[in-house]
């Protein structure tokens, strides 16, 4: 075990995954000689050398589209795209290219690509270094996604998503890049894609949360277990394939819901744990689903903690299912 | 200049088209007549069969053989290929079966890519022929990915990319034009330039003089090549092909030639283009000229032409009746092939 930060863990396993299949490469802006802008790649260059570790042109479309090209070929590339908010001249890759290519070709071109992006706000970035537009890439058949929430989930889920078979989209909390710190396995965690994690056990209310919503979503149930009320707080770390079973579980056992998630509410990721605990866990509830996220707004500057559920929003969401009906 | 709708002669004496293909000129003049006959007579049943509703789609590669049929004779695996719309019959050349190709056009049961791709965007792994999308220009950055991954490897073969005169405004020619020439990488761009985009004509893509012109902002060589003149684009293949190979940089080719059908079955081009349009196309019918030239070098005669067409016909239609008495795909395919494993955000077909 070691004590590592968010990022040193992403760091560990892009070593790891290099180390040992010569097939993993890199390829991204700033991703070299700089490690990267928040040097999640530092260090990566100099043990494994420019062929491998790519400082690639200033185009994100050209970096998906040529991390498509190589997996085609059977390499697996991790590409990077310094700001889930600069993704979007990939996007037409992501979609149309990456996350079609197994099912188009009818199996022969499997596409196997691992796109890790910093995502999400708190940083002071304004509208364009913020964003959590996750509900995008989830919407799309074909990709899996993934938000760690800790170290050691970084790293383990880093690992599979790299060891995957499937394009993912790795979407890491840079609000908790150096925040956040743990003990991490030195070895390969394995923490599989598509199991969520009970971070807490409660009886009275399930939160359900993922990313940088761990950490106020923690507080929120410290918060309200001094006022008697035992929240259950699910980590769900992949949102594609979802965990459905435990989702329906803790809800099953707790009989009241909130989702969480900073990013916008309409059509947001909250809004497919609603439908989902509705189908599967109706006659379990004994309080309307609530929904804590961000504002249907661009993400601001100024009044970014505004916008940003924090541990009081979320505590006030639980009340306000305990006291229902 | 010949008179509207008759070949322009290929201007070559046999010594010249000796020096320009080699030893082996006539067996490569005949066998690209024999592939050109054939994609013509799939162009024609297939459109056929699309107006009577037994194909759901065509976008036919007529005026483009010679391109095509180079390409393929020119290239083989390791060499991969990355089409857009018209490269089909590079496939065909390289030896992807002509009946599954048809079952494919029927996105039928025995389709290798499981009816799942509309029309005219075959999968062929097998002979290197990369699956493709309707997204113009895509395709362009995923060849600069894989002649990443050849040159990384250090693996014989290069990448093809192919794409038309519209696409060189896209996105993604501009990312794997610079990717190619920033890593130098063991690519040929071929563009097709078959001067329109839909209704849009070439003029409009670009003010650069030629599209070819644009290669030199990269720092490649761009060349311009009559795309209806077998002779030229077979020569301009090989020689670049061959430098590429032998590890020079990338290169770009631009083929102008004319597109002698609608954009595909959906589009009308009566209300774009001129009207002397499909007479000037016809002086440039790759097929025309190629034919033109054999029989008066007296390499091919009317009875052996004609059972070049004959032969192809029969071909088609076998391959034709073999589609349309197969299944469709089976219901349980539709949700399988997602993932690489059954994904449970998919639920299964009852």
């Amino acid at each position: 075990m070691t004590e590592l930060t968010l990022v040193q863990a992403v760091n560990r396993a892009l070593f790891d995954a290099m180390r040992s299949d010569p097939d993993v490469l890199l390829l991204g802006e700033d991703v070299g000689v700089n490690g990267g802008v928040f040097r999640a790649t530092d260090g990566l260059l100099k043990e494994f050398g420019a062929e491998r570790v790519i400082d690639t042109p200033l185009s994100e479309t050209g970096i998906v589209g040529a991390a498509v090209g190589m997996a085609l070929y059977g390499l697996k590339p991790v590409a990077e795209i310094q700001f889930l908010d600069f993704i979007y001249p990939a996007f037409d890759q992501i979609v149309s290219e990456l996350a079609k290519m197994r099912y188009r070709s009818g199996g022969q071109f499997p596409c196997h690509v691992v796109v890790r992006a910093p995502y999400g706000g708190g940083i002071k970035g304004g509208l364009y270094h913020s964003q959590s537009t996750e509900a995008y890439f989830c919407h799309t058949a074909g990709l899996k996604v993934v938000v760690p929430s800790t170290p050691a989930d970084a790293k383990g889920l880093l690992l599979s998503a790299i060891r995957d078979e499937d394009p993912v989209i790795f979407l890491e909390p840079k609000r908790l890049y150096r925040s956040a710190t743990g003990e991490v396995p030195d070895g390969d965690p394995a923490v599989p894609l598509g199991r969520a994690r009970v971070v807490r056990e409660g009886t009275d209310v399930s939160l359900i949360a993922y990313g940088a919503m761990i950490p106020p979503t923690l507080e929120a149930a410290a918060t309200l277990g001094t006022e008697g009320v035992s929240a259950e707080v699910l980590d769900l770390r992949t949102l594609v394939p979802l965990d459905e079973k435990s989702v329906v579980a803790s809800v099953e056992k707790t009989g009241r819901a909130v989702a969480v998630h900073e990013a916008a509410r309409f059509c947001g990721f909250g809004a497919e744990i609603a439908a989902l605990l509705a189908e599967k866990a109706f006659y379990s509830l004994k309080a309307p689903i609530g929904r804590v996220t961000g504002y249907d707004t661009p993400f601001p500057y100024a009044l970014e903690q505004l916008y940003l559920p924090d541990a009081p929003r979320i505590a006030a969401a639980a009340r306000a299912a305990m006291t229902a009906g | 200049m010949t008179g509207a709708d008759e070949p322009e002669p290929l201007p070559y004496s046999p010594e010249a088209v000796a020096a320009a293909l080699g030893d082996s000129w006539r067996d490569v003049l005949l066998a690209a007549e024999r592939w050109m006959v054939l994609g013509r007579s799939l162009d024609a049943r297939m459109q056929a069969l699309q107006r009577q509703g037994r194909v759901g789609f065509y976008g036919a590669a007529t005026g483009q053989e010679a391109v095509n049929v180079a390409a393929g004779l020119a290239s083989a695996p390791p060499d991969w290929v990355f089409p857009g719309l018209r490269e089909q019959l590079v496939a065909l050349v390289r030896g992807h079966d002509l009946v599954a190709y048809v079952h494919h056009l029927f996105a039928d049961a025995r389709d290798p890519a499981l009816g799942r791709n509309m029309p005219c965007h075959p999968t062929a792994r097998e002979v290197h022929y990369v699956s493709m999308s309707s997204v113009i220009g895509t395709q362009v950055s995923h060849a600069a990915g894989l002649a990443y991954a050849l040159k990384l490897r250090r693996d014989r073969g290069i990448a093809l990319a192919f794409f038309g005169d519209g696409a060189t405004s896209s996105n993604d020619f501009h990312a794997g034009m610079n990717l190619a020439g920033v890593f130098g990488l063991p690519l040929l761009f071929c563009c097709t330039n078959n001067q329109w985009a839909i209704s849009v004509p070439v003029e409009h893509q670009t003010a650069a003089p030629t599209l070819a012109a644009k290669a030199a902002e990269y720092g490649l060589a761009g060349h311009r090549v009559d795309g209806t003149d077998f002779v030229a684009v077979y020569r301009a293949l090989a020689e670049a092909i061959g430098r590429i190979r032998g590890g020079g940089p990338a290169e770009m080719i631009e083929f102008v030639l004319y597109r002698m059908t609608p954009h595909s079955s959906s589009d009308d081009p009566g209300r774009y283009q001129p009207g002397d349009w499909m007479a000037r196309a016809r002086s440039h019918d790759p097929v025309d000229r190629l034919e033109r030239w054999l029989a008066e070098h007296r390499l091919l005669d009317g009875p052996s032409r004609q059972r070049l067409v004959d032969d192809a016909d029969a071909k088609v239609r076998a391959a034709v009746r073999e589609a349309e008495a197969a299944p469709s795909p089976p219901p349980p395919t539709l949700t399988q092939g997602v993932f690489a494993s059954a994904a449970p955000t998919v639920p299964g077909i009852p």
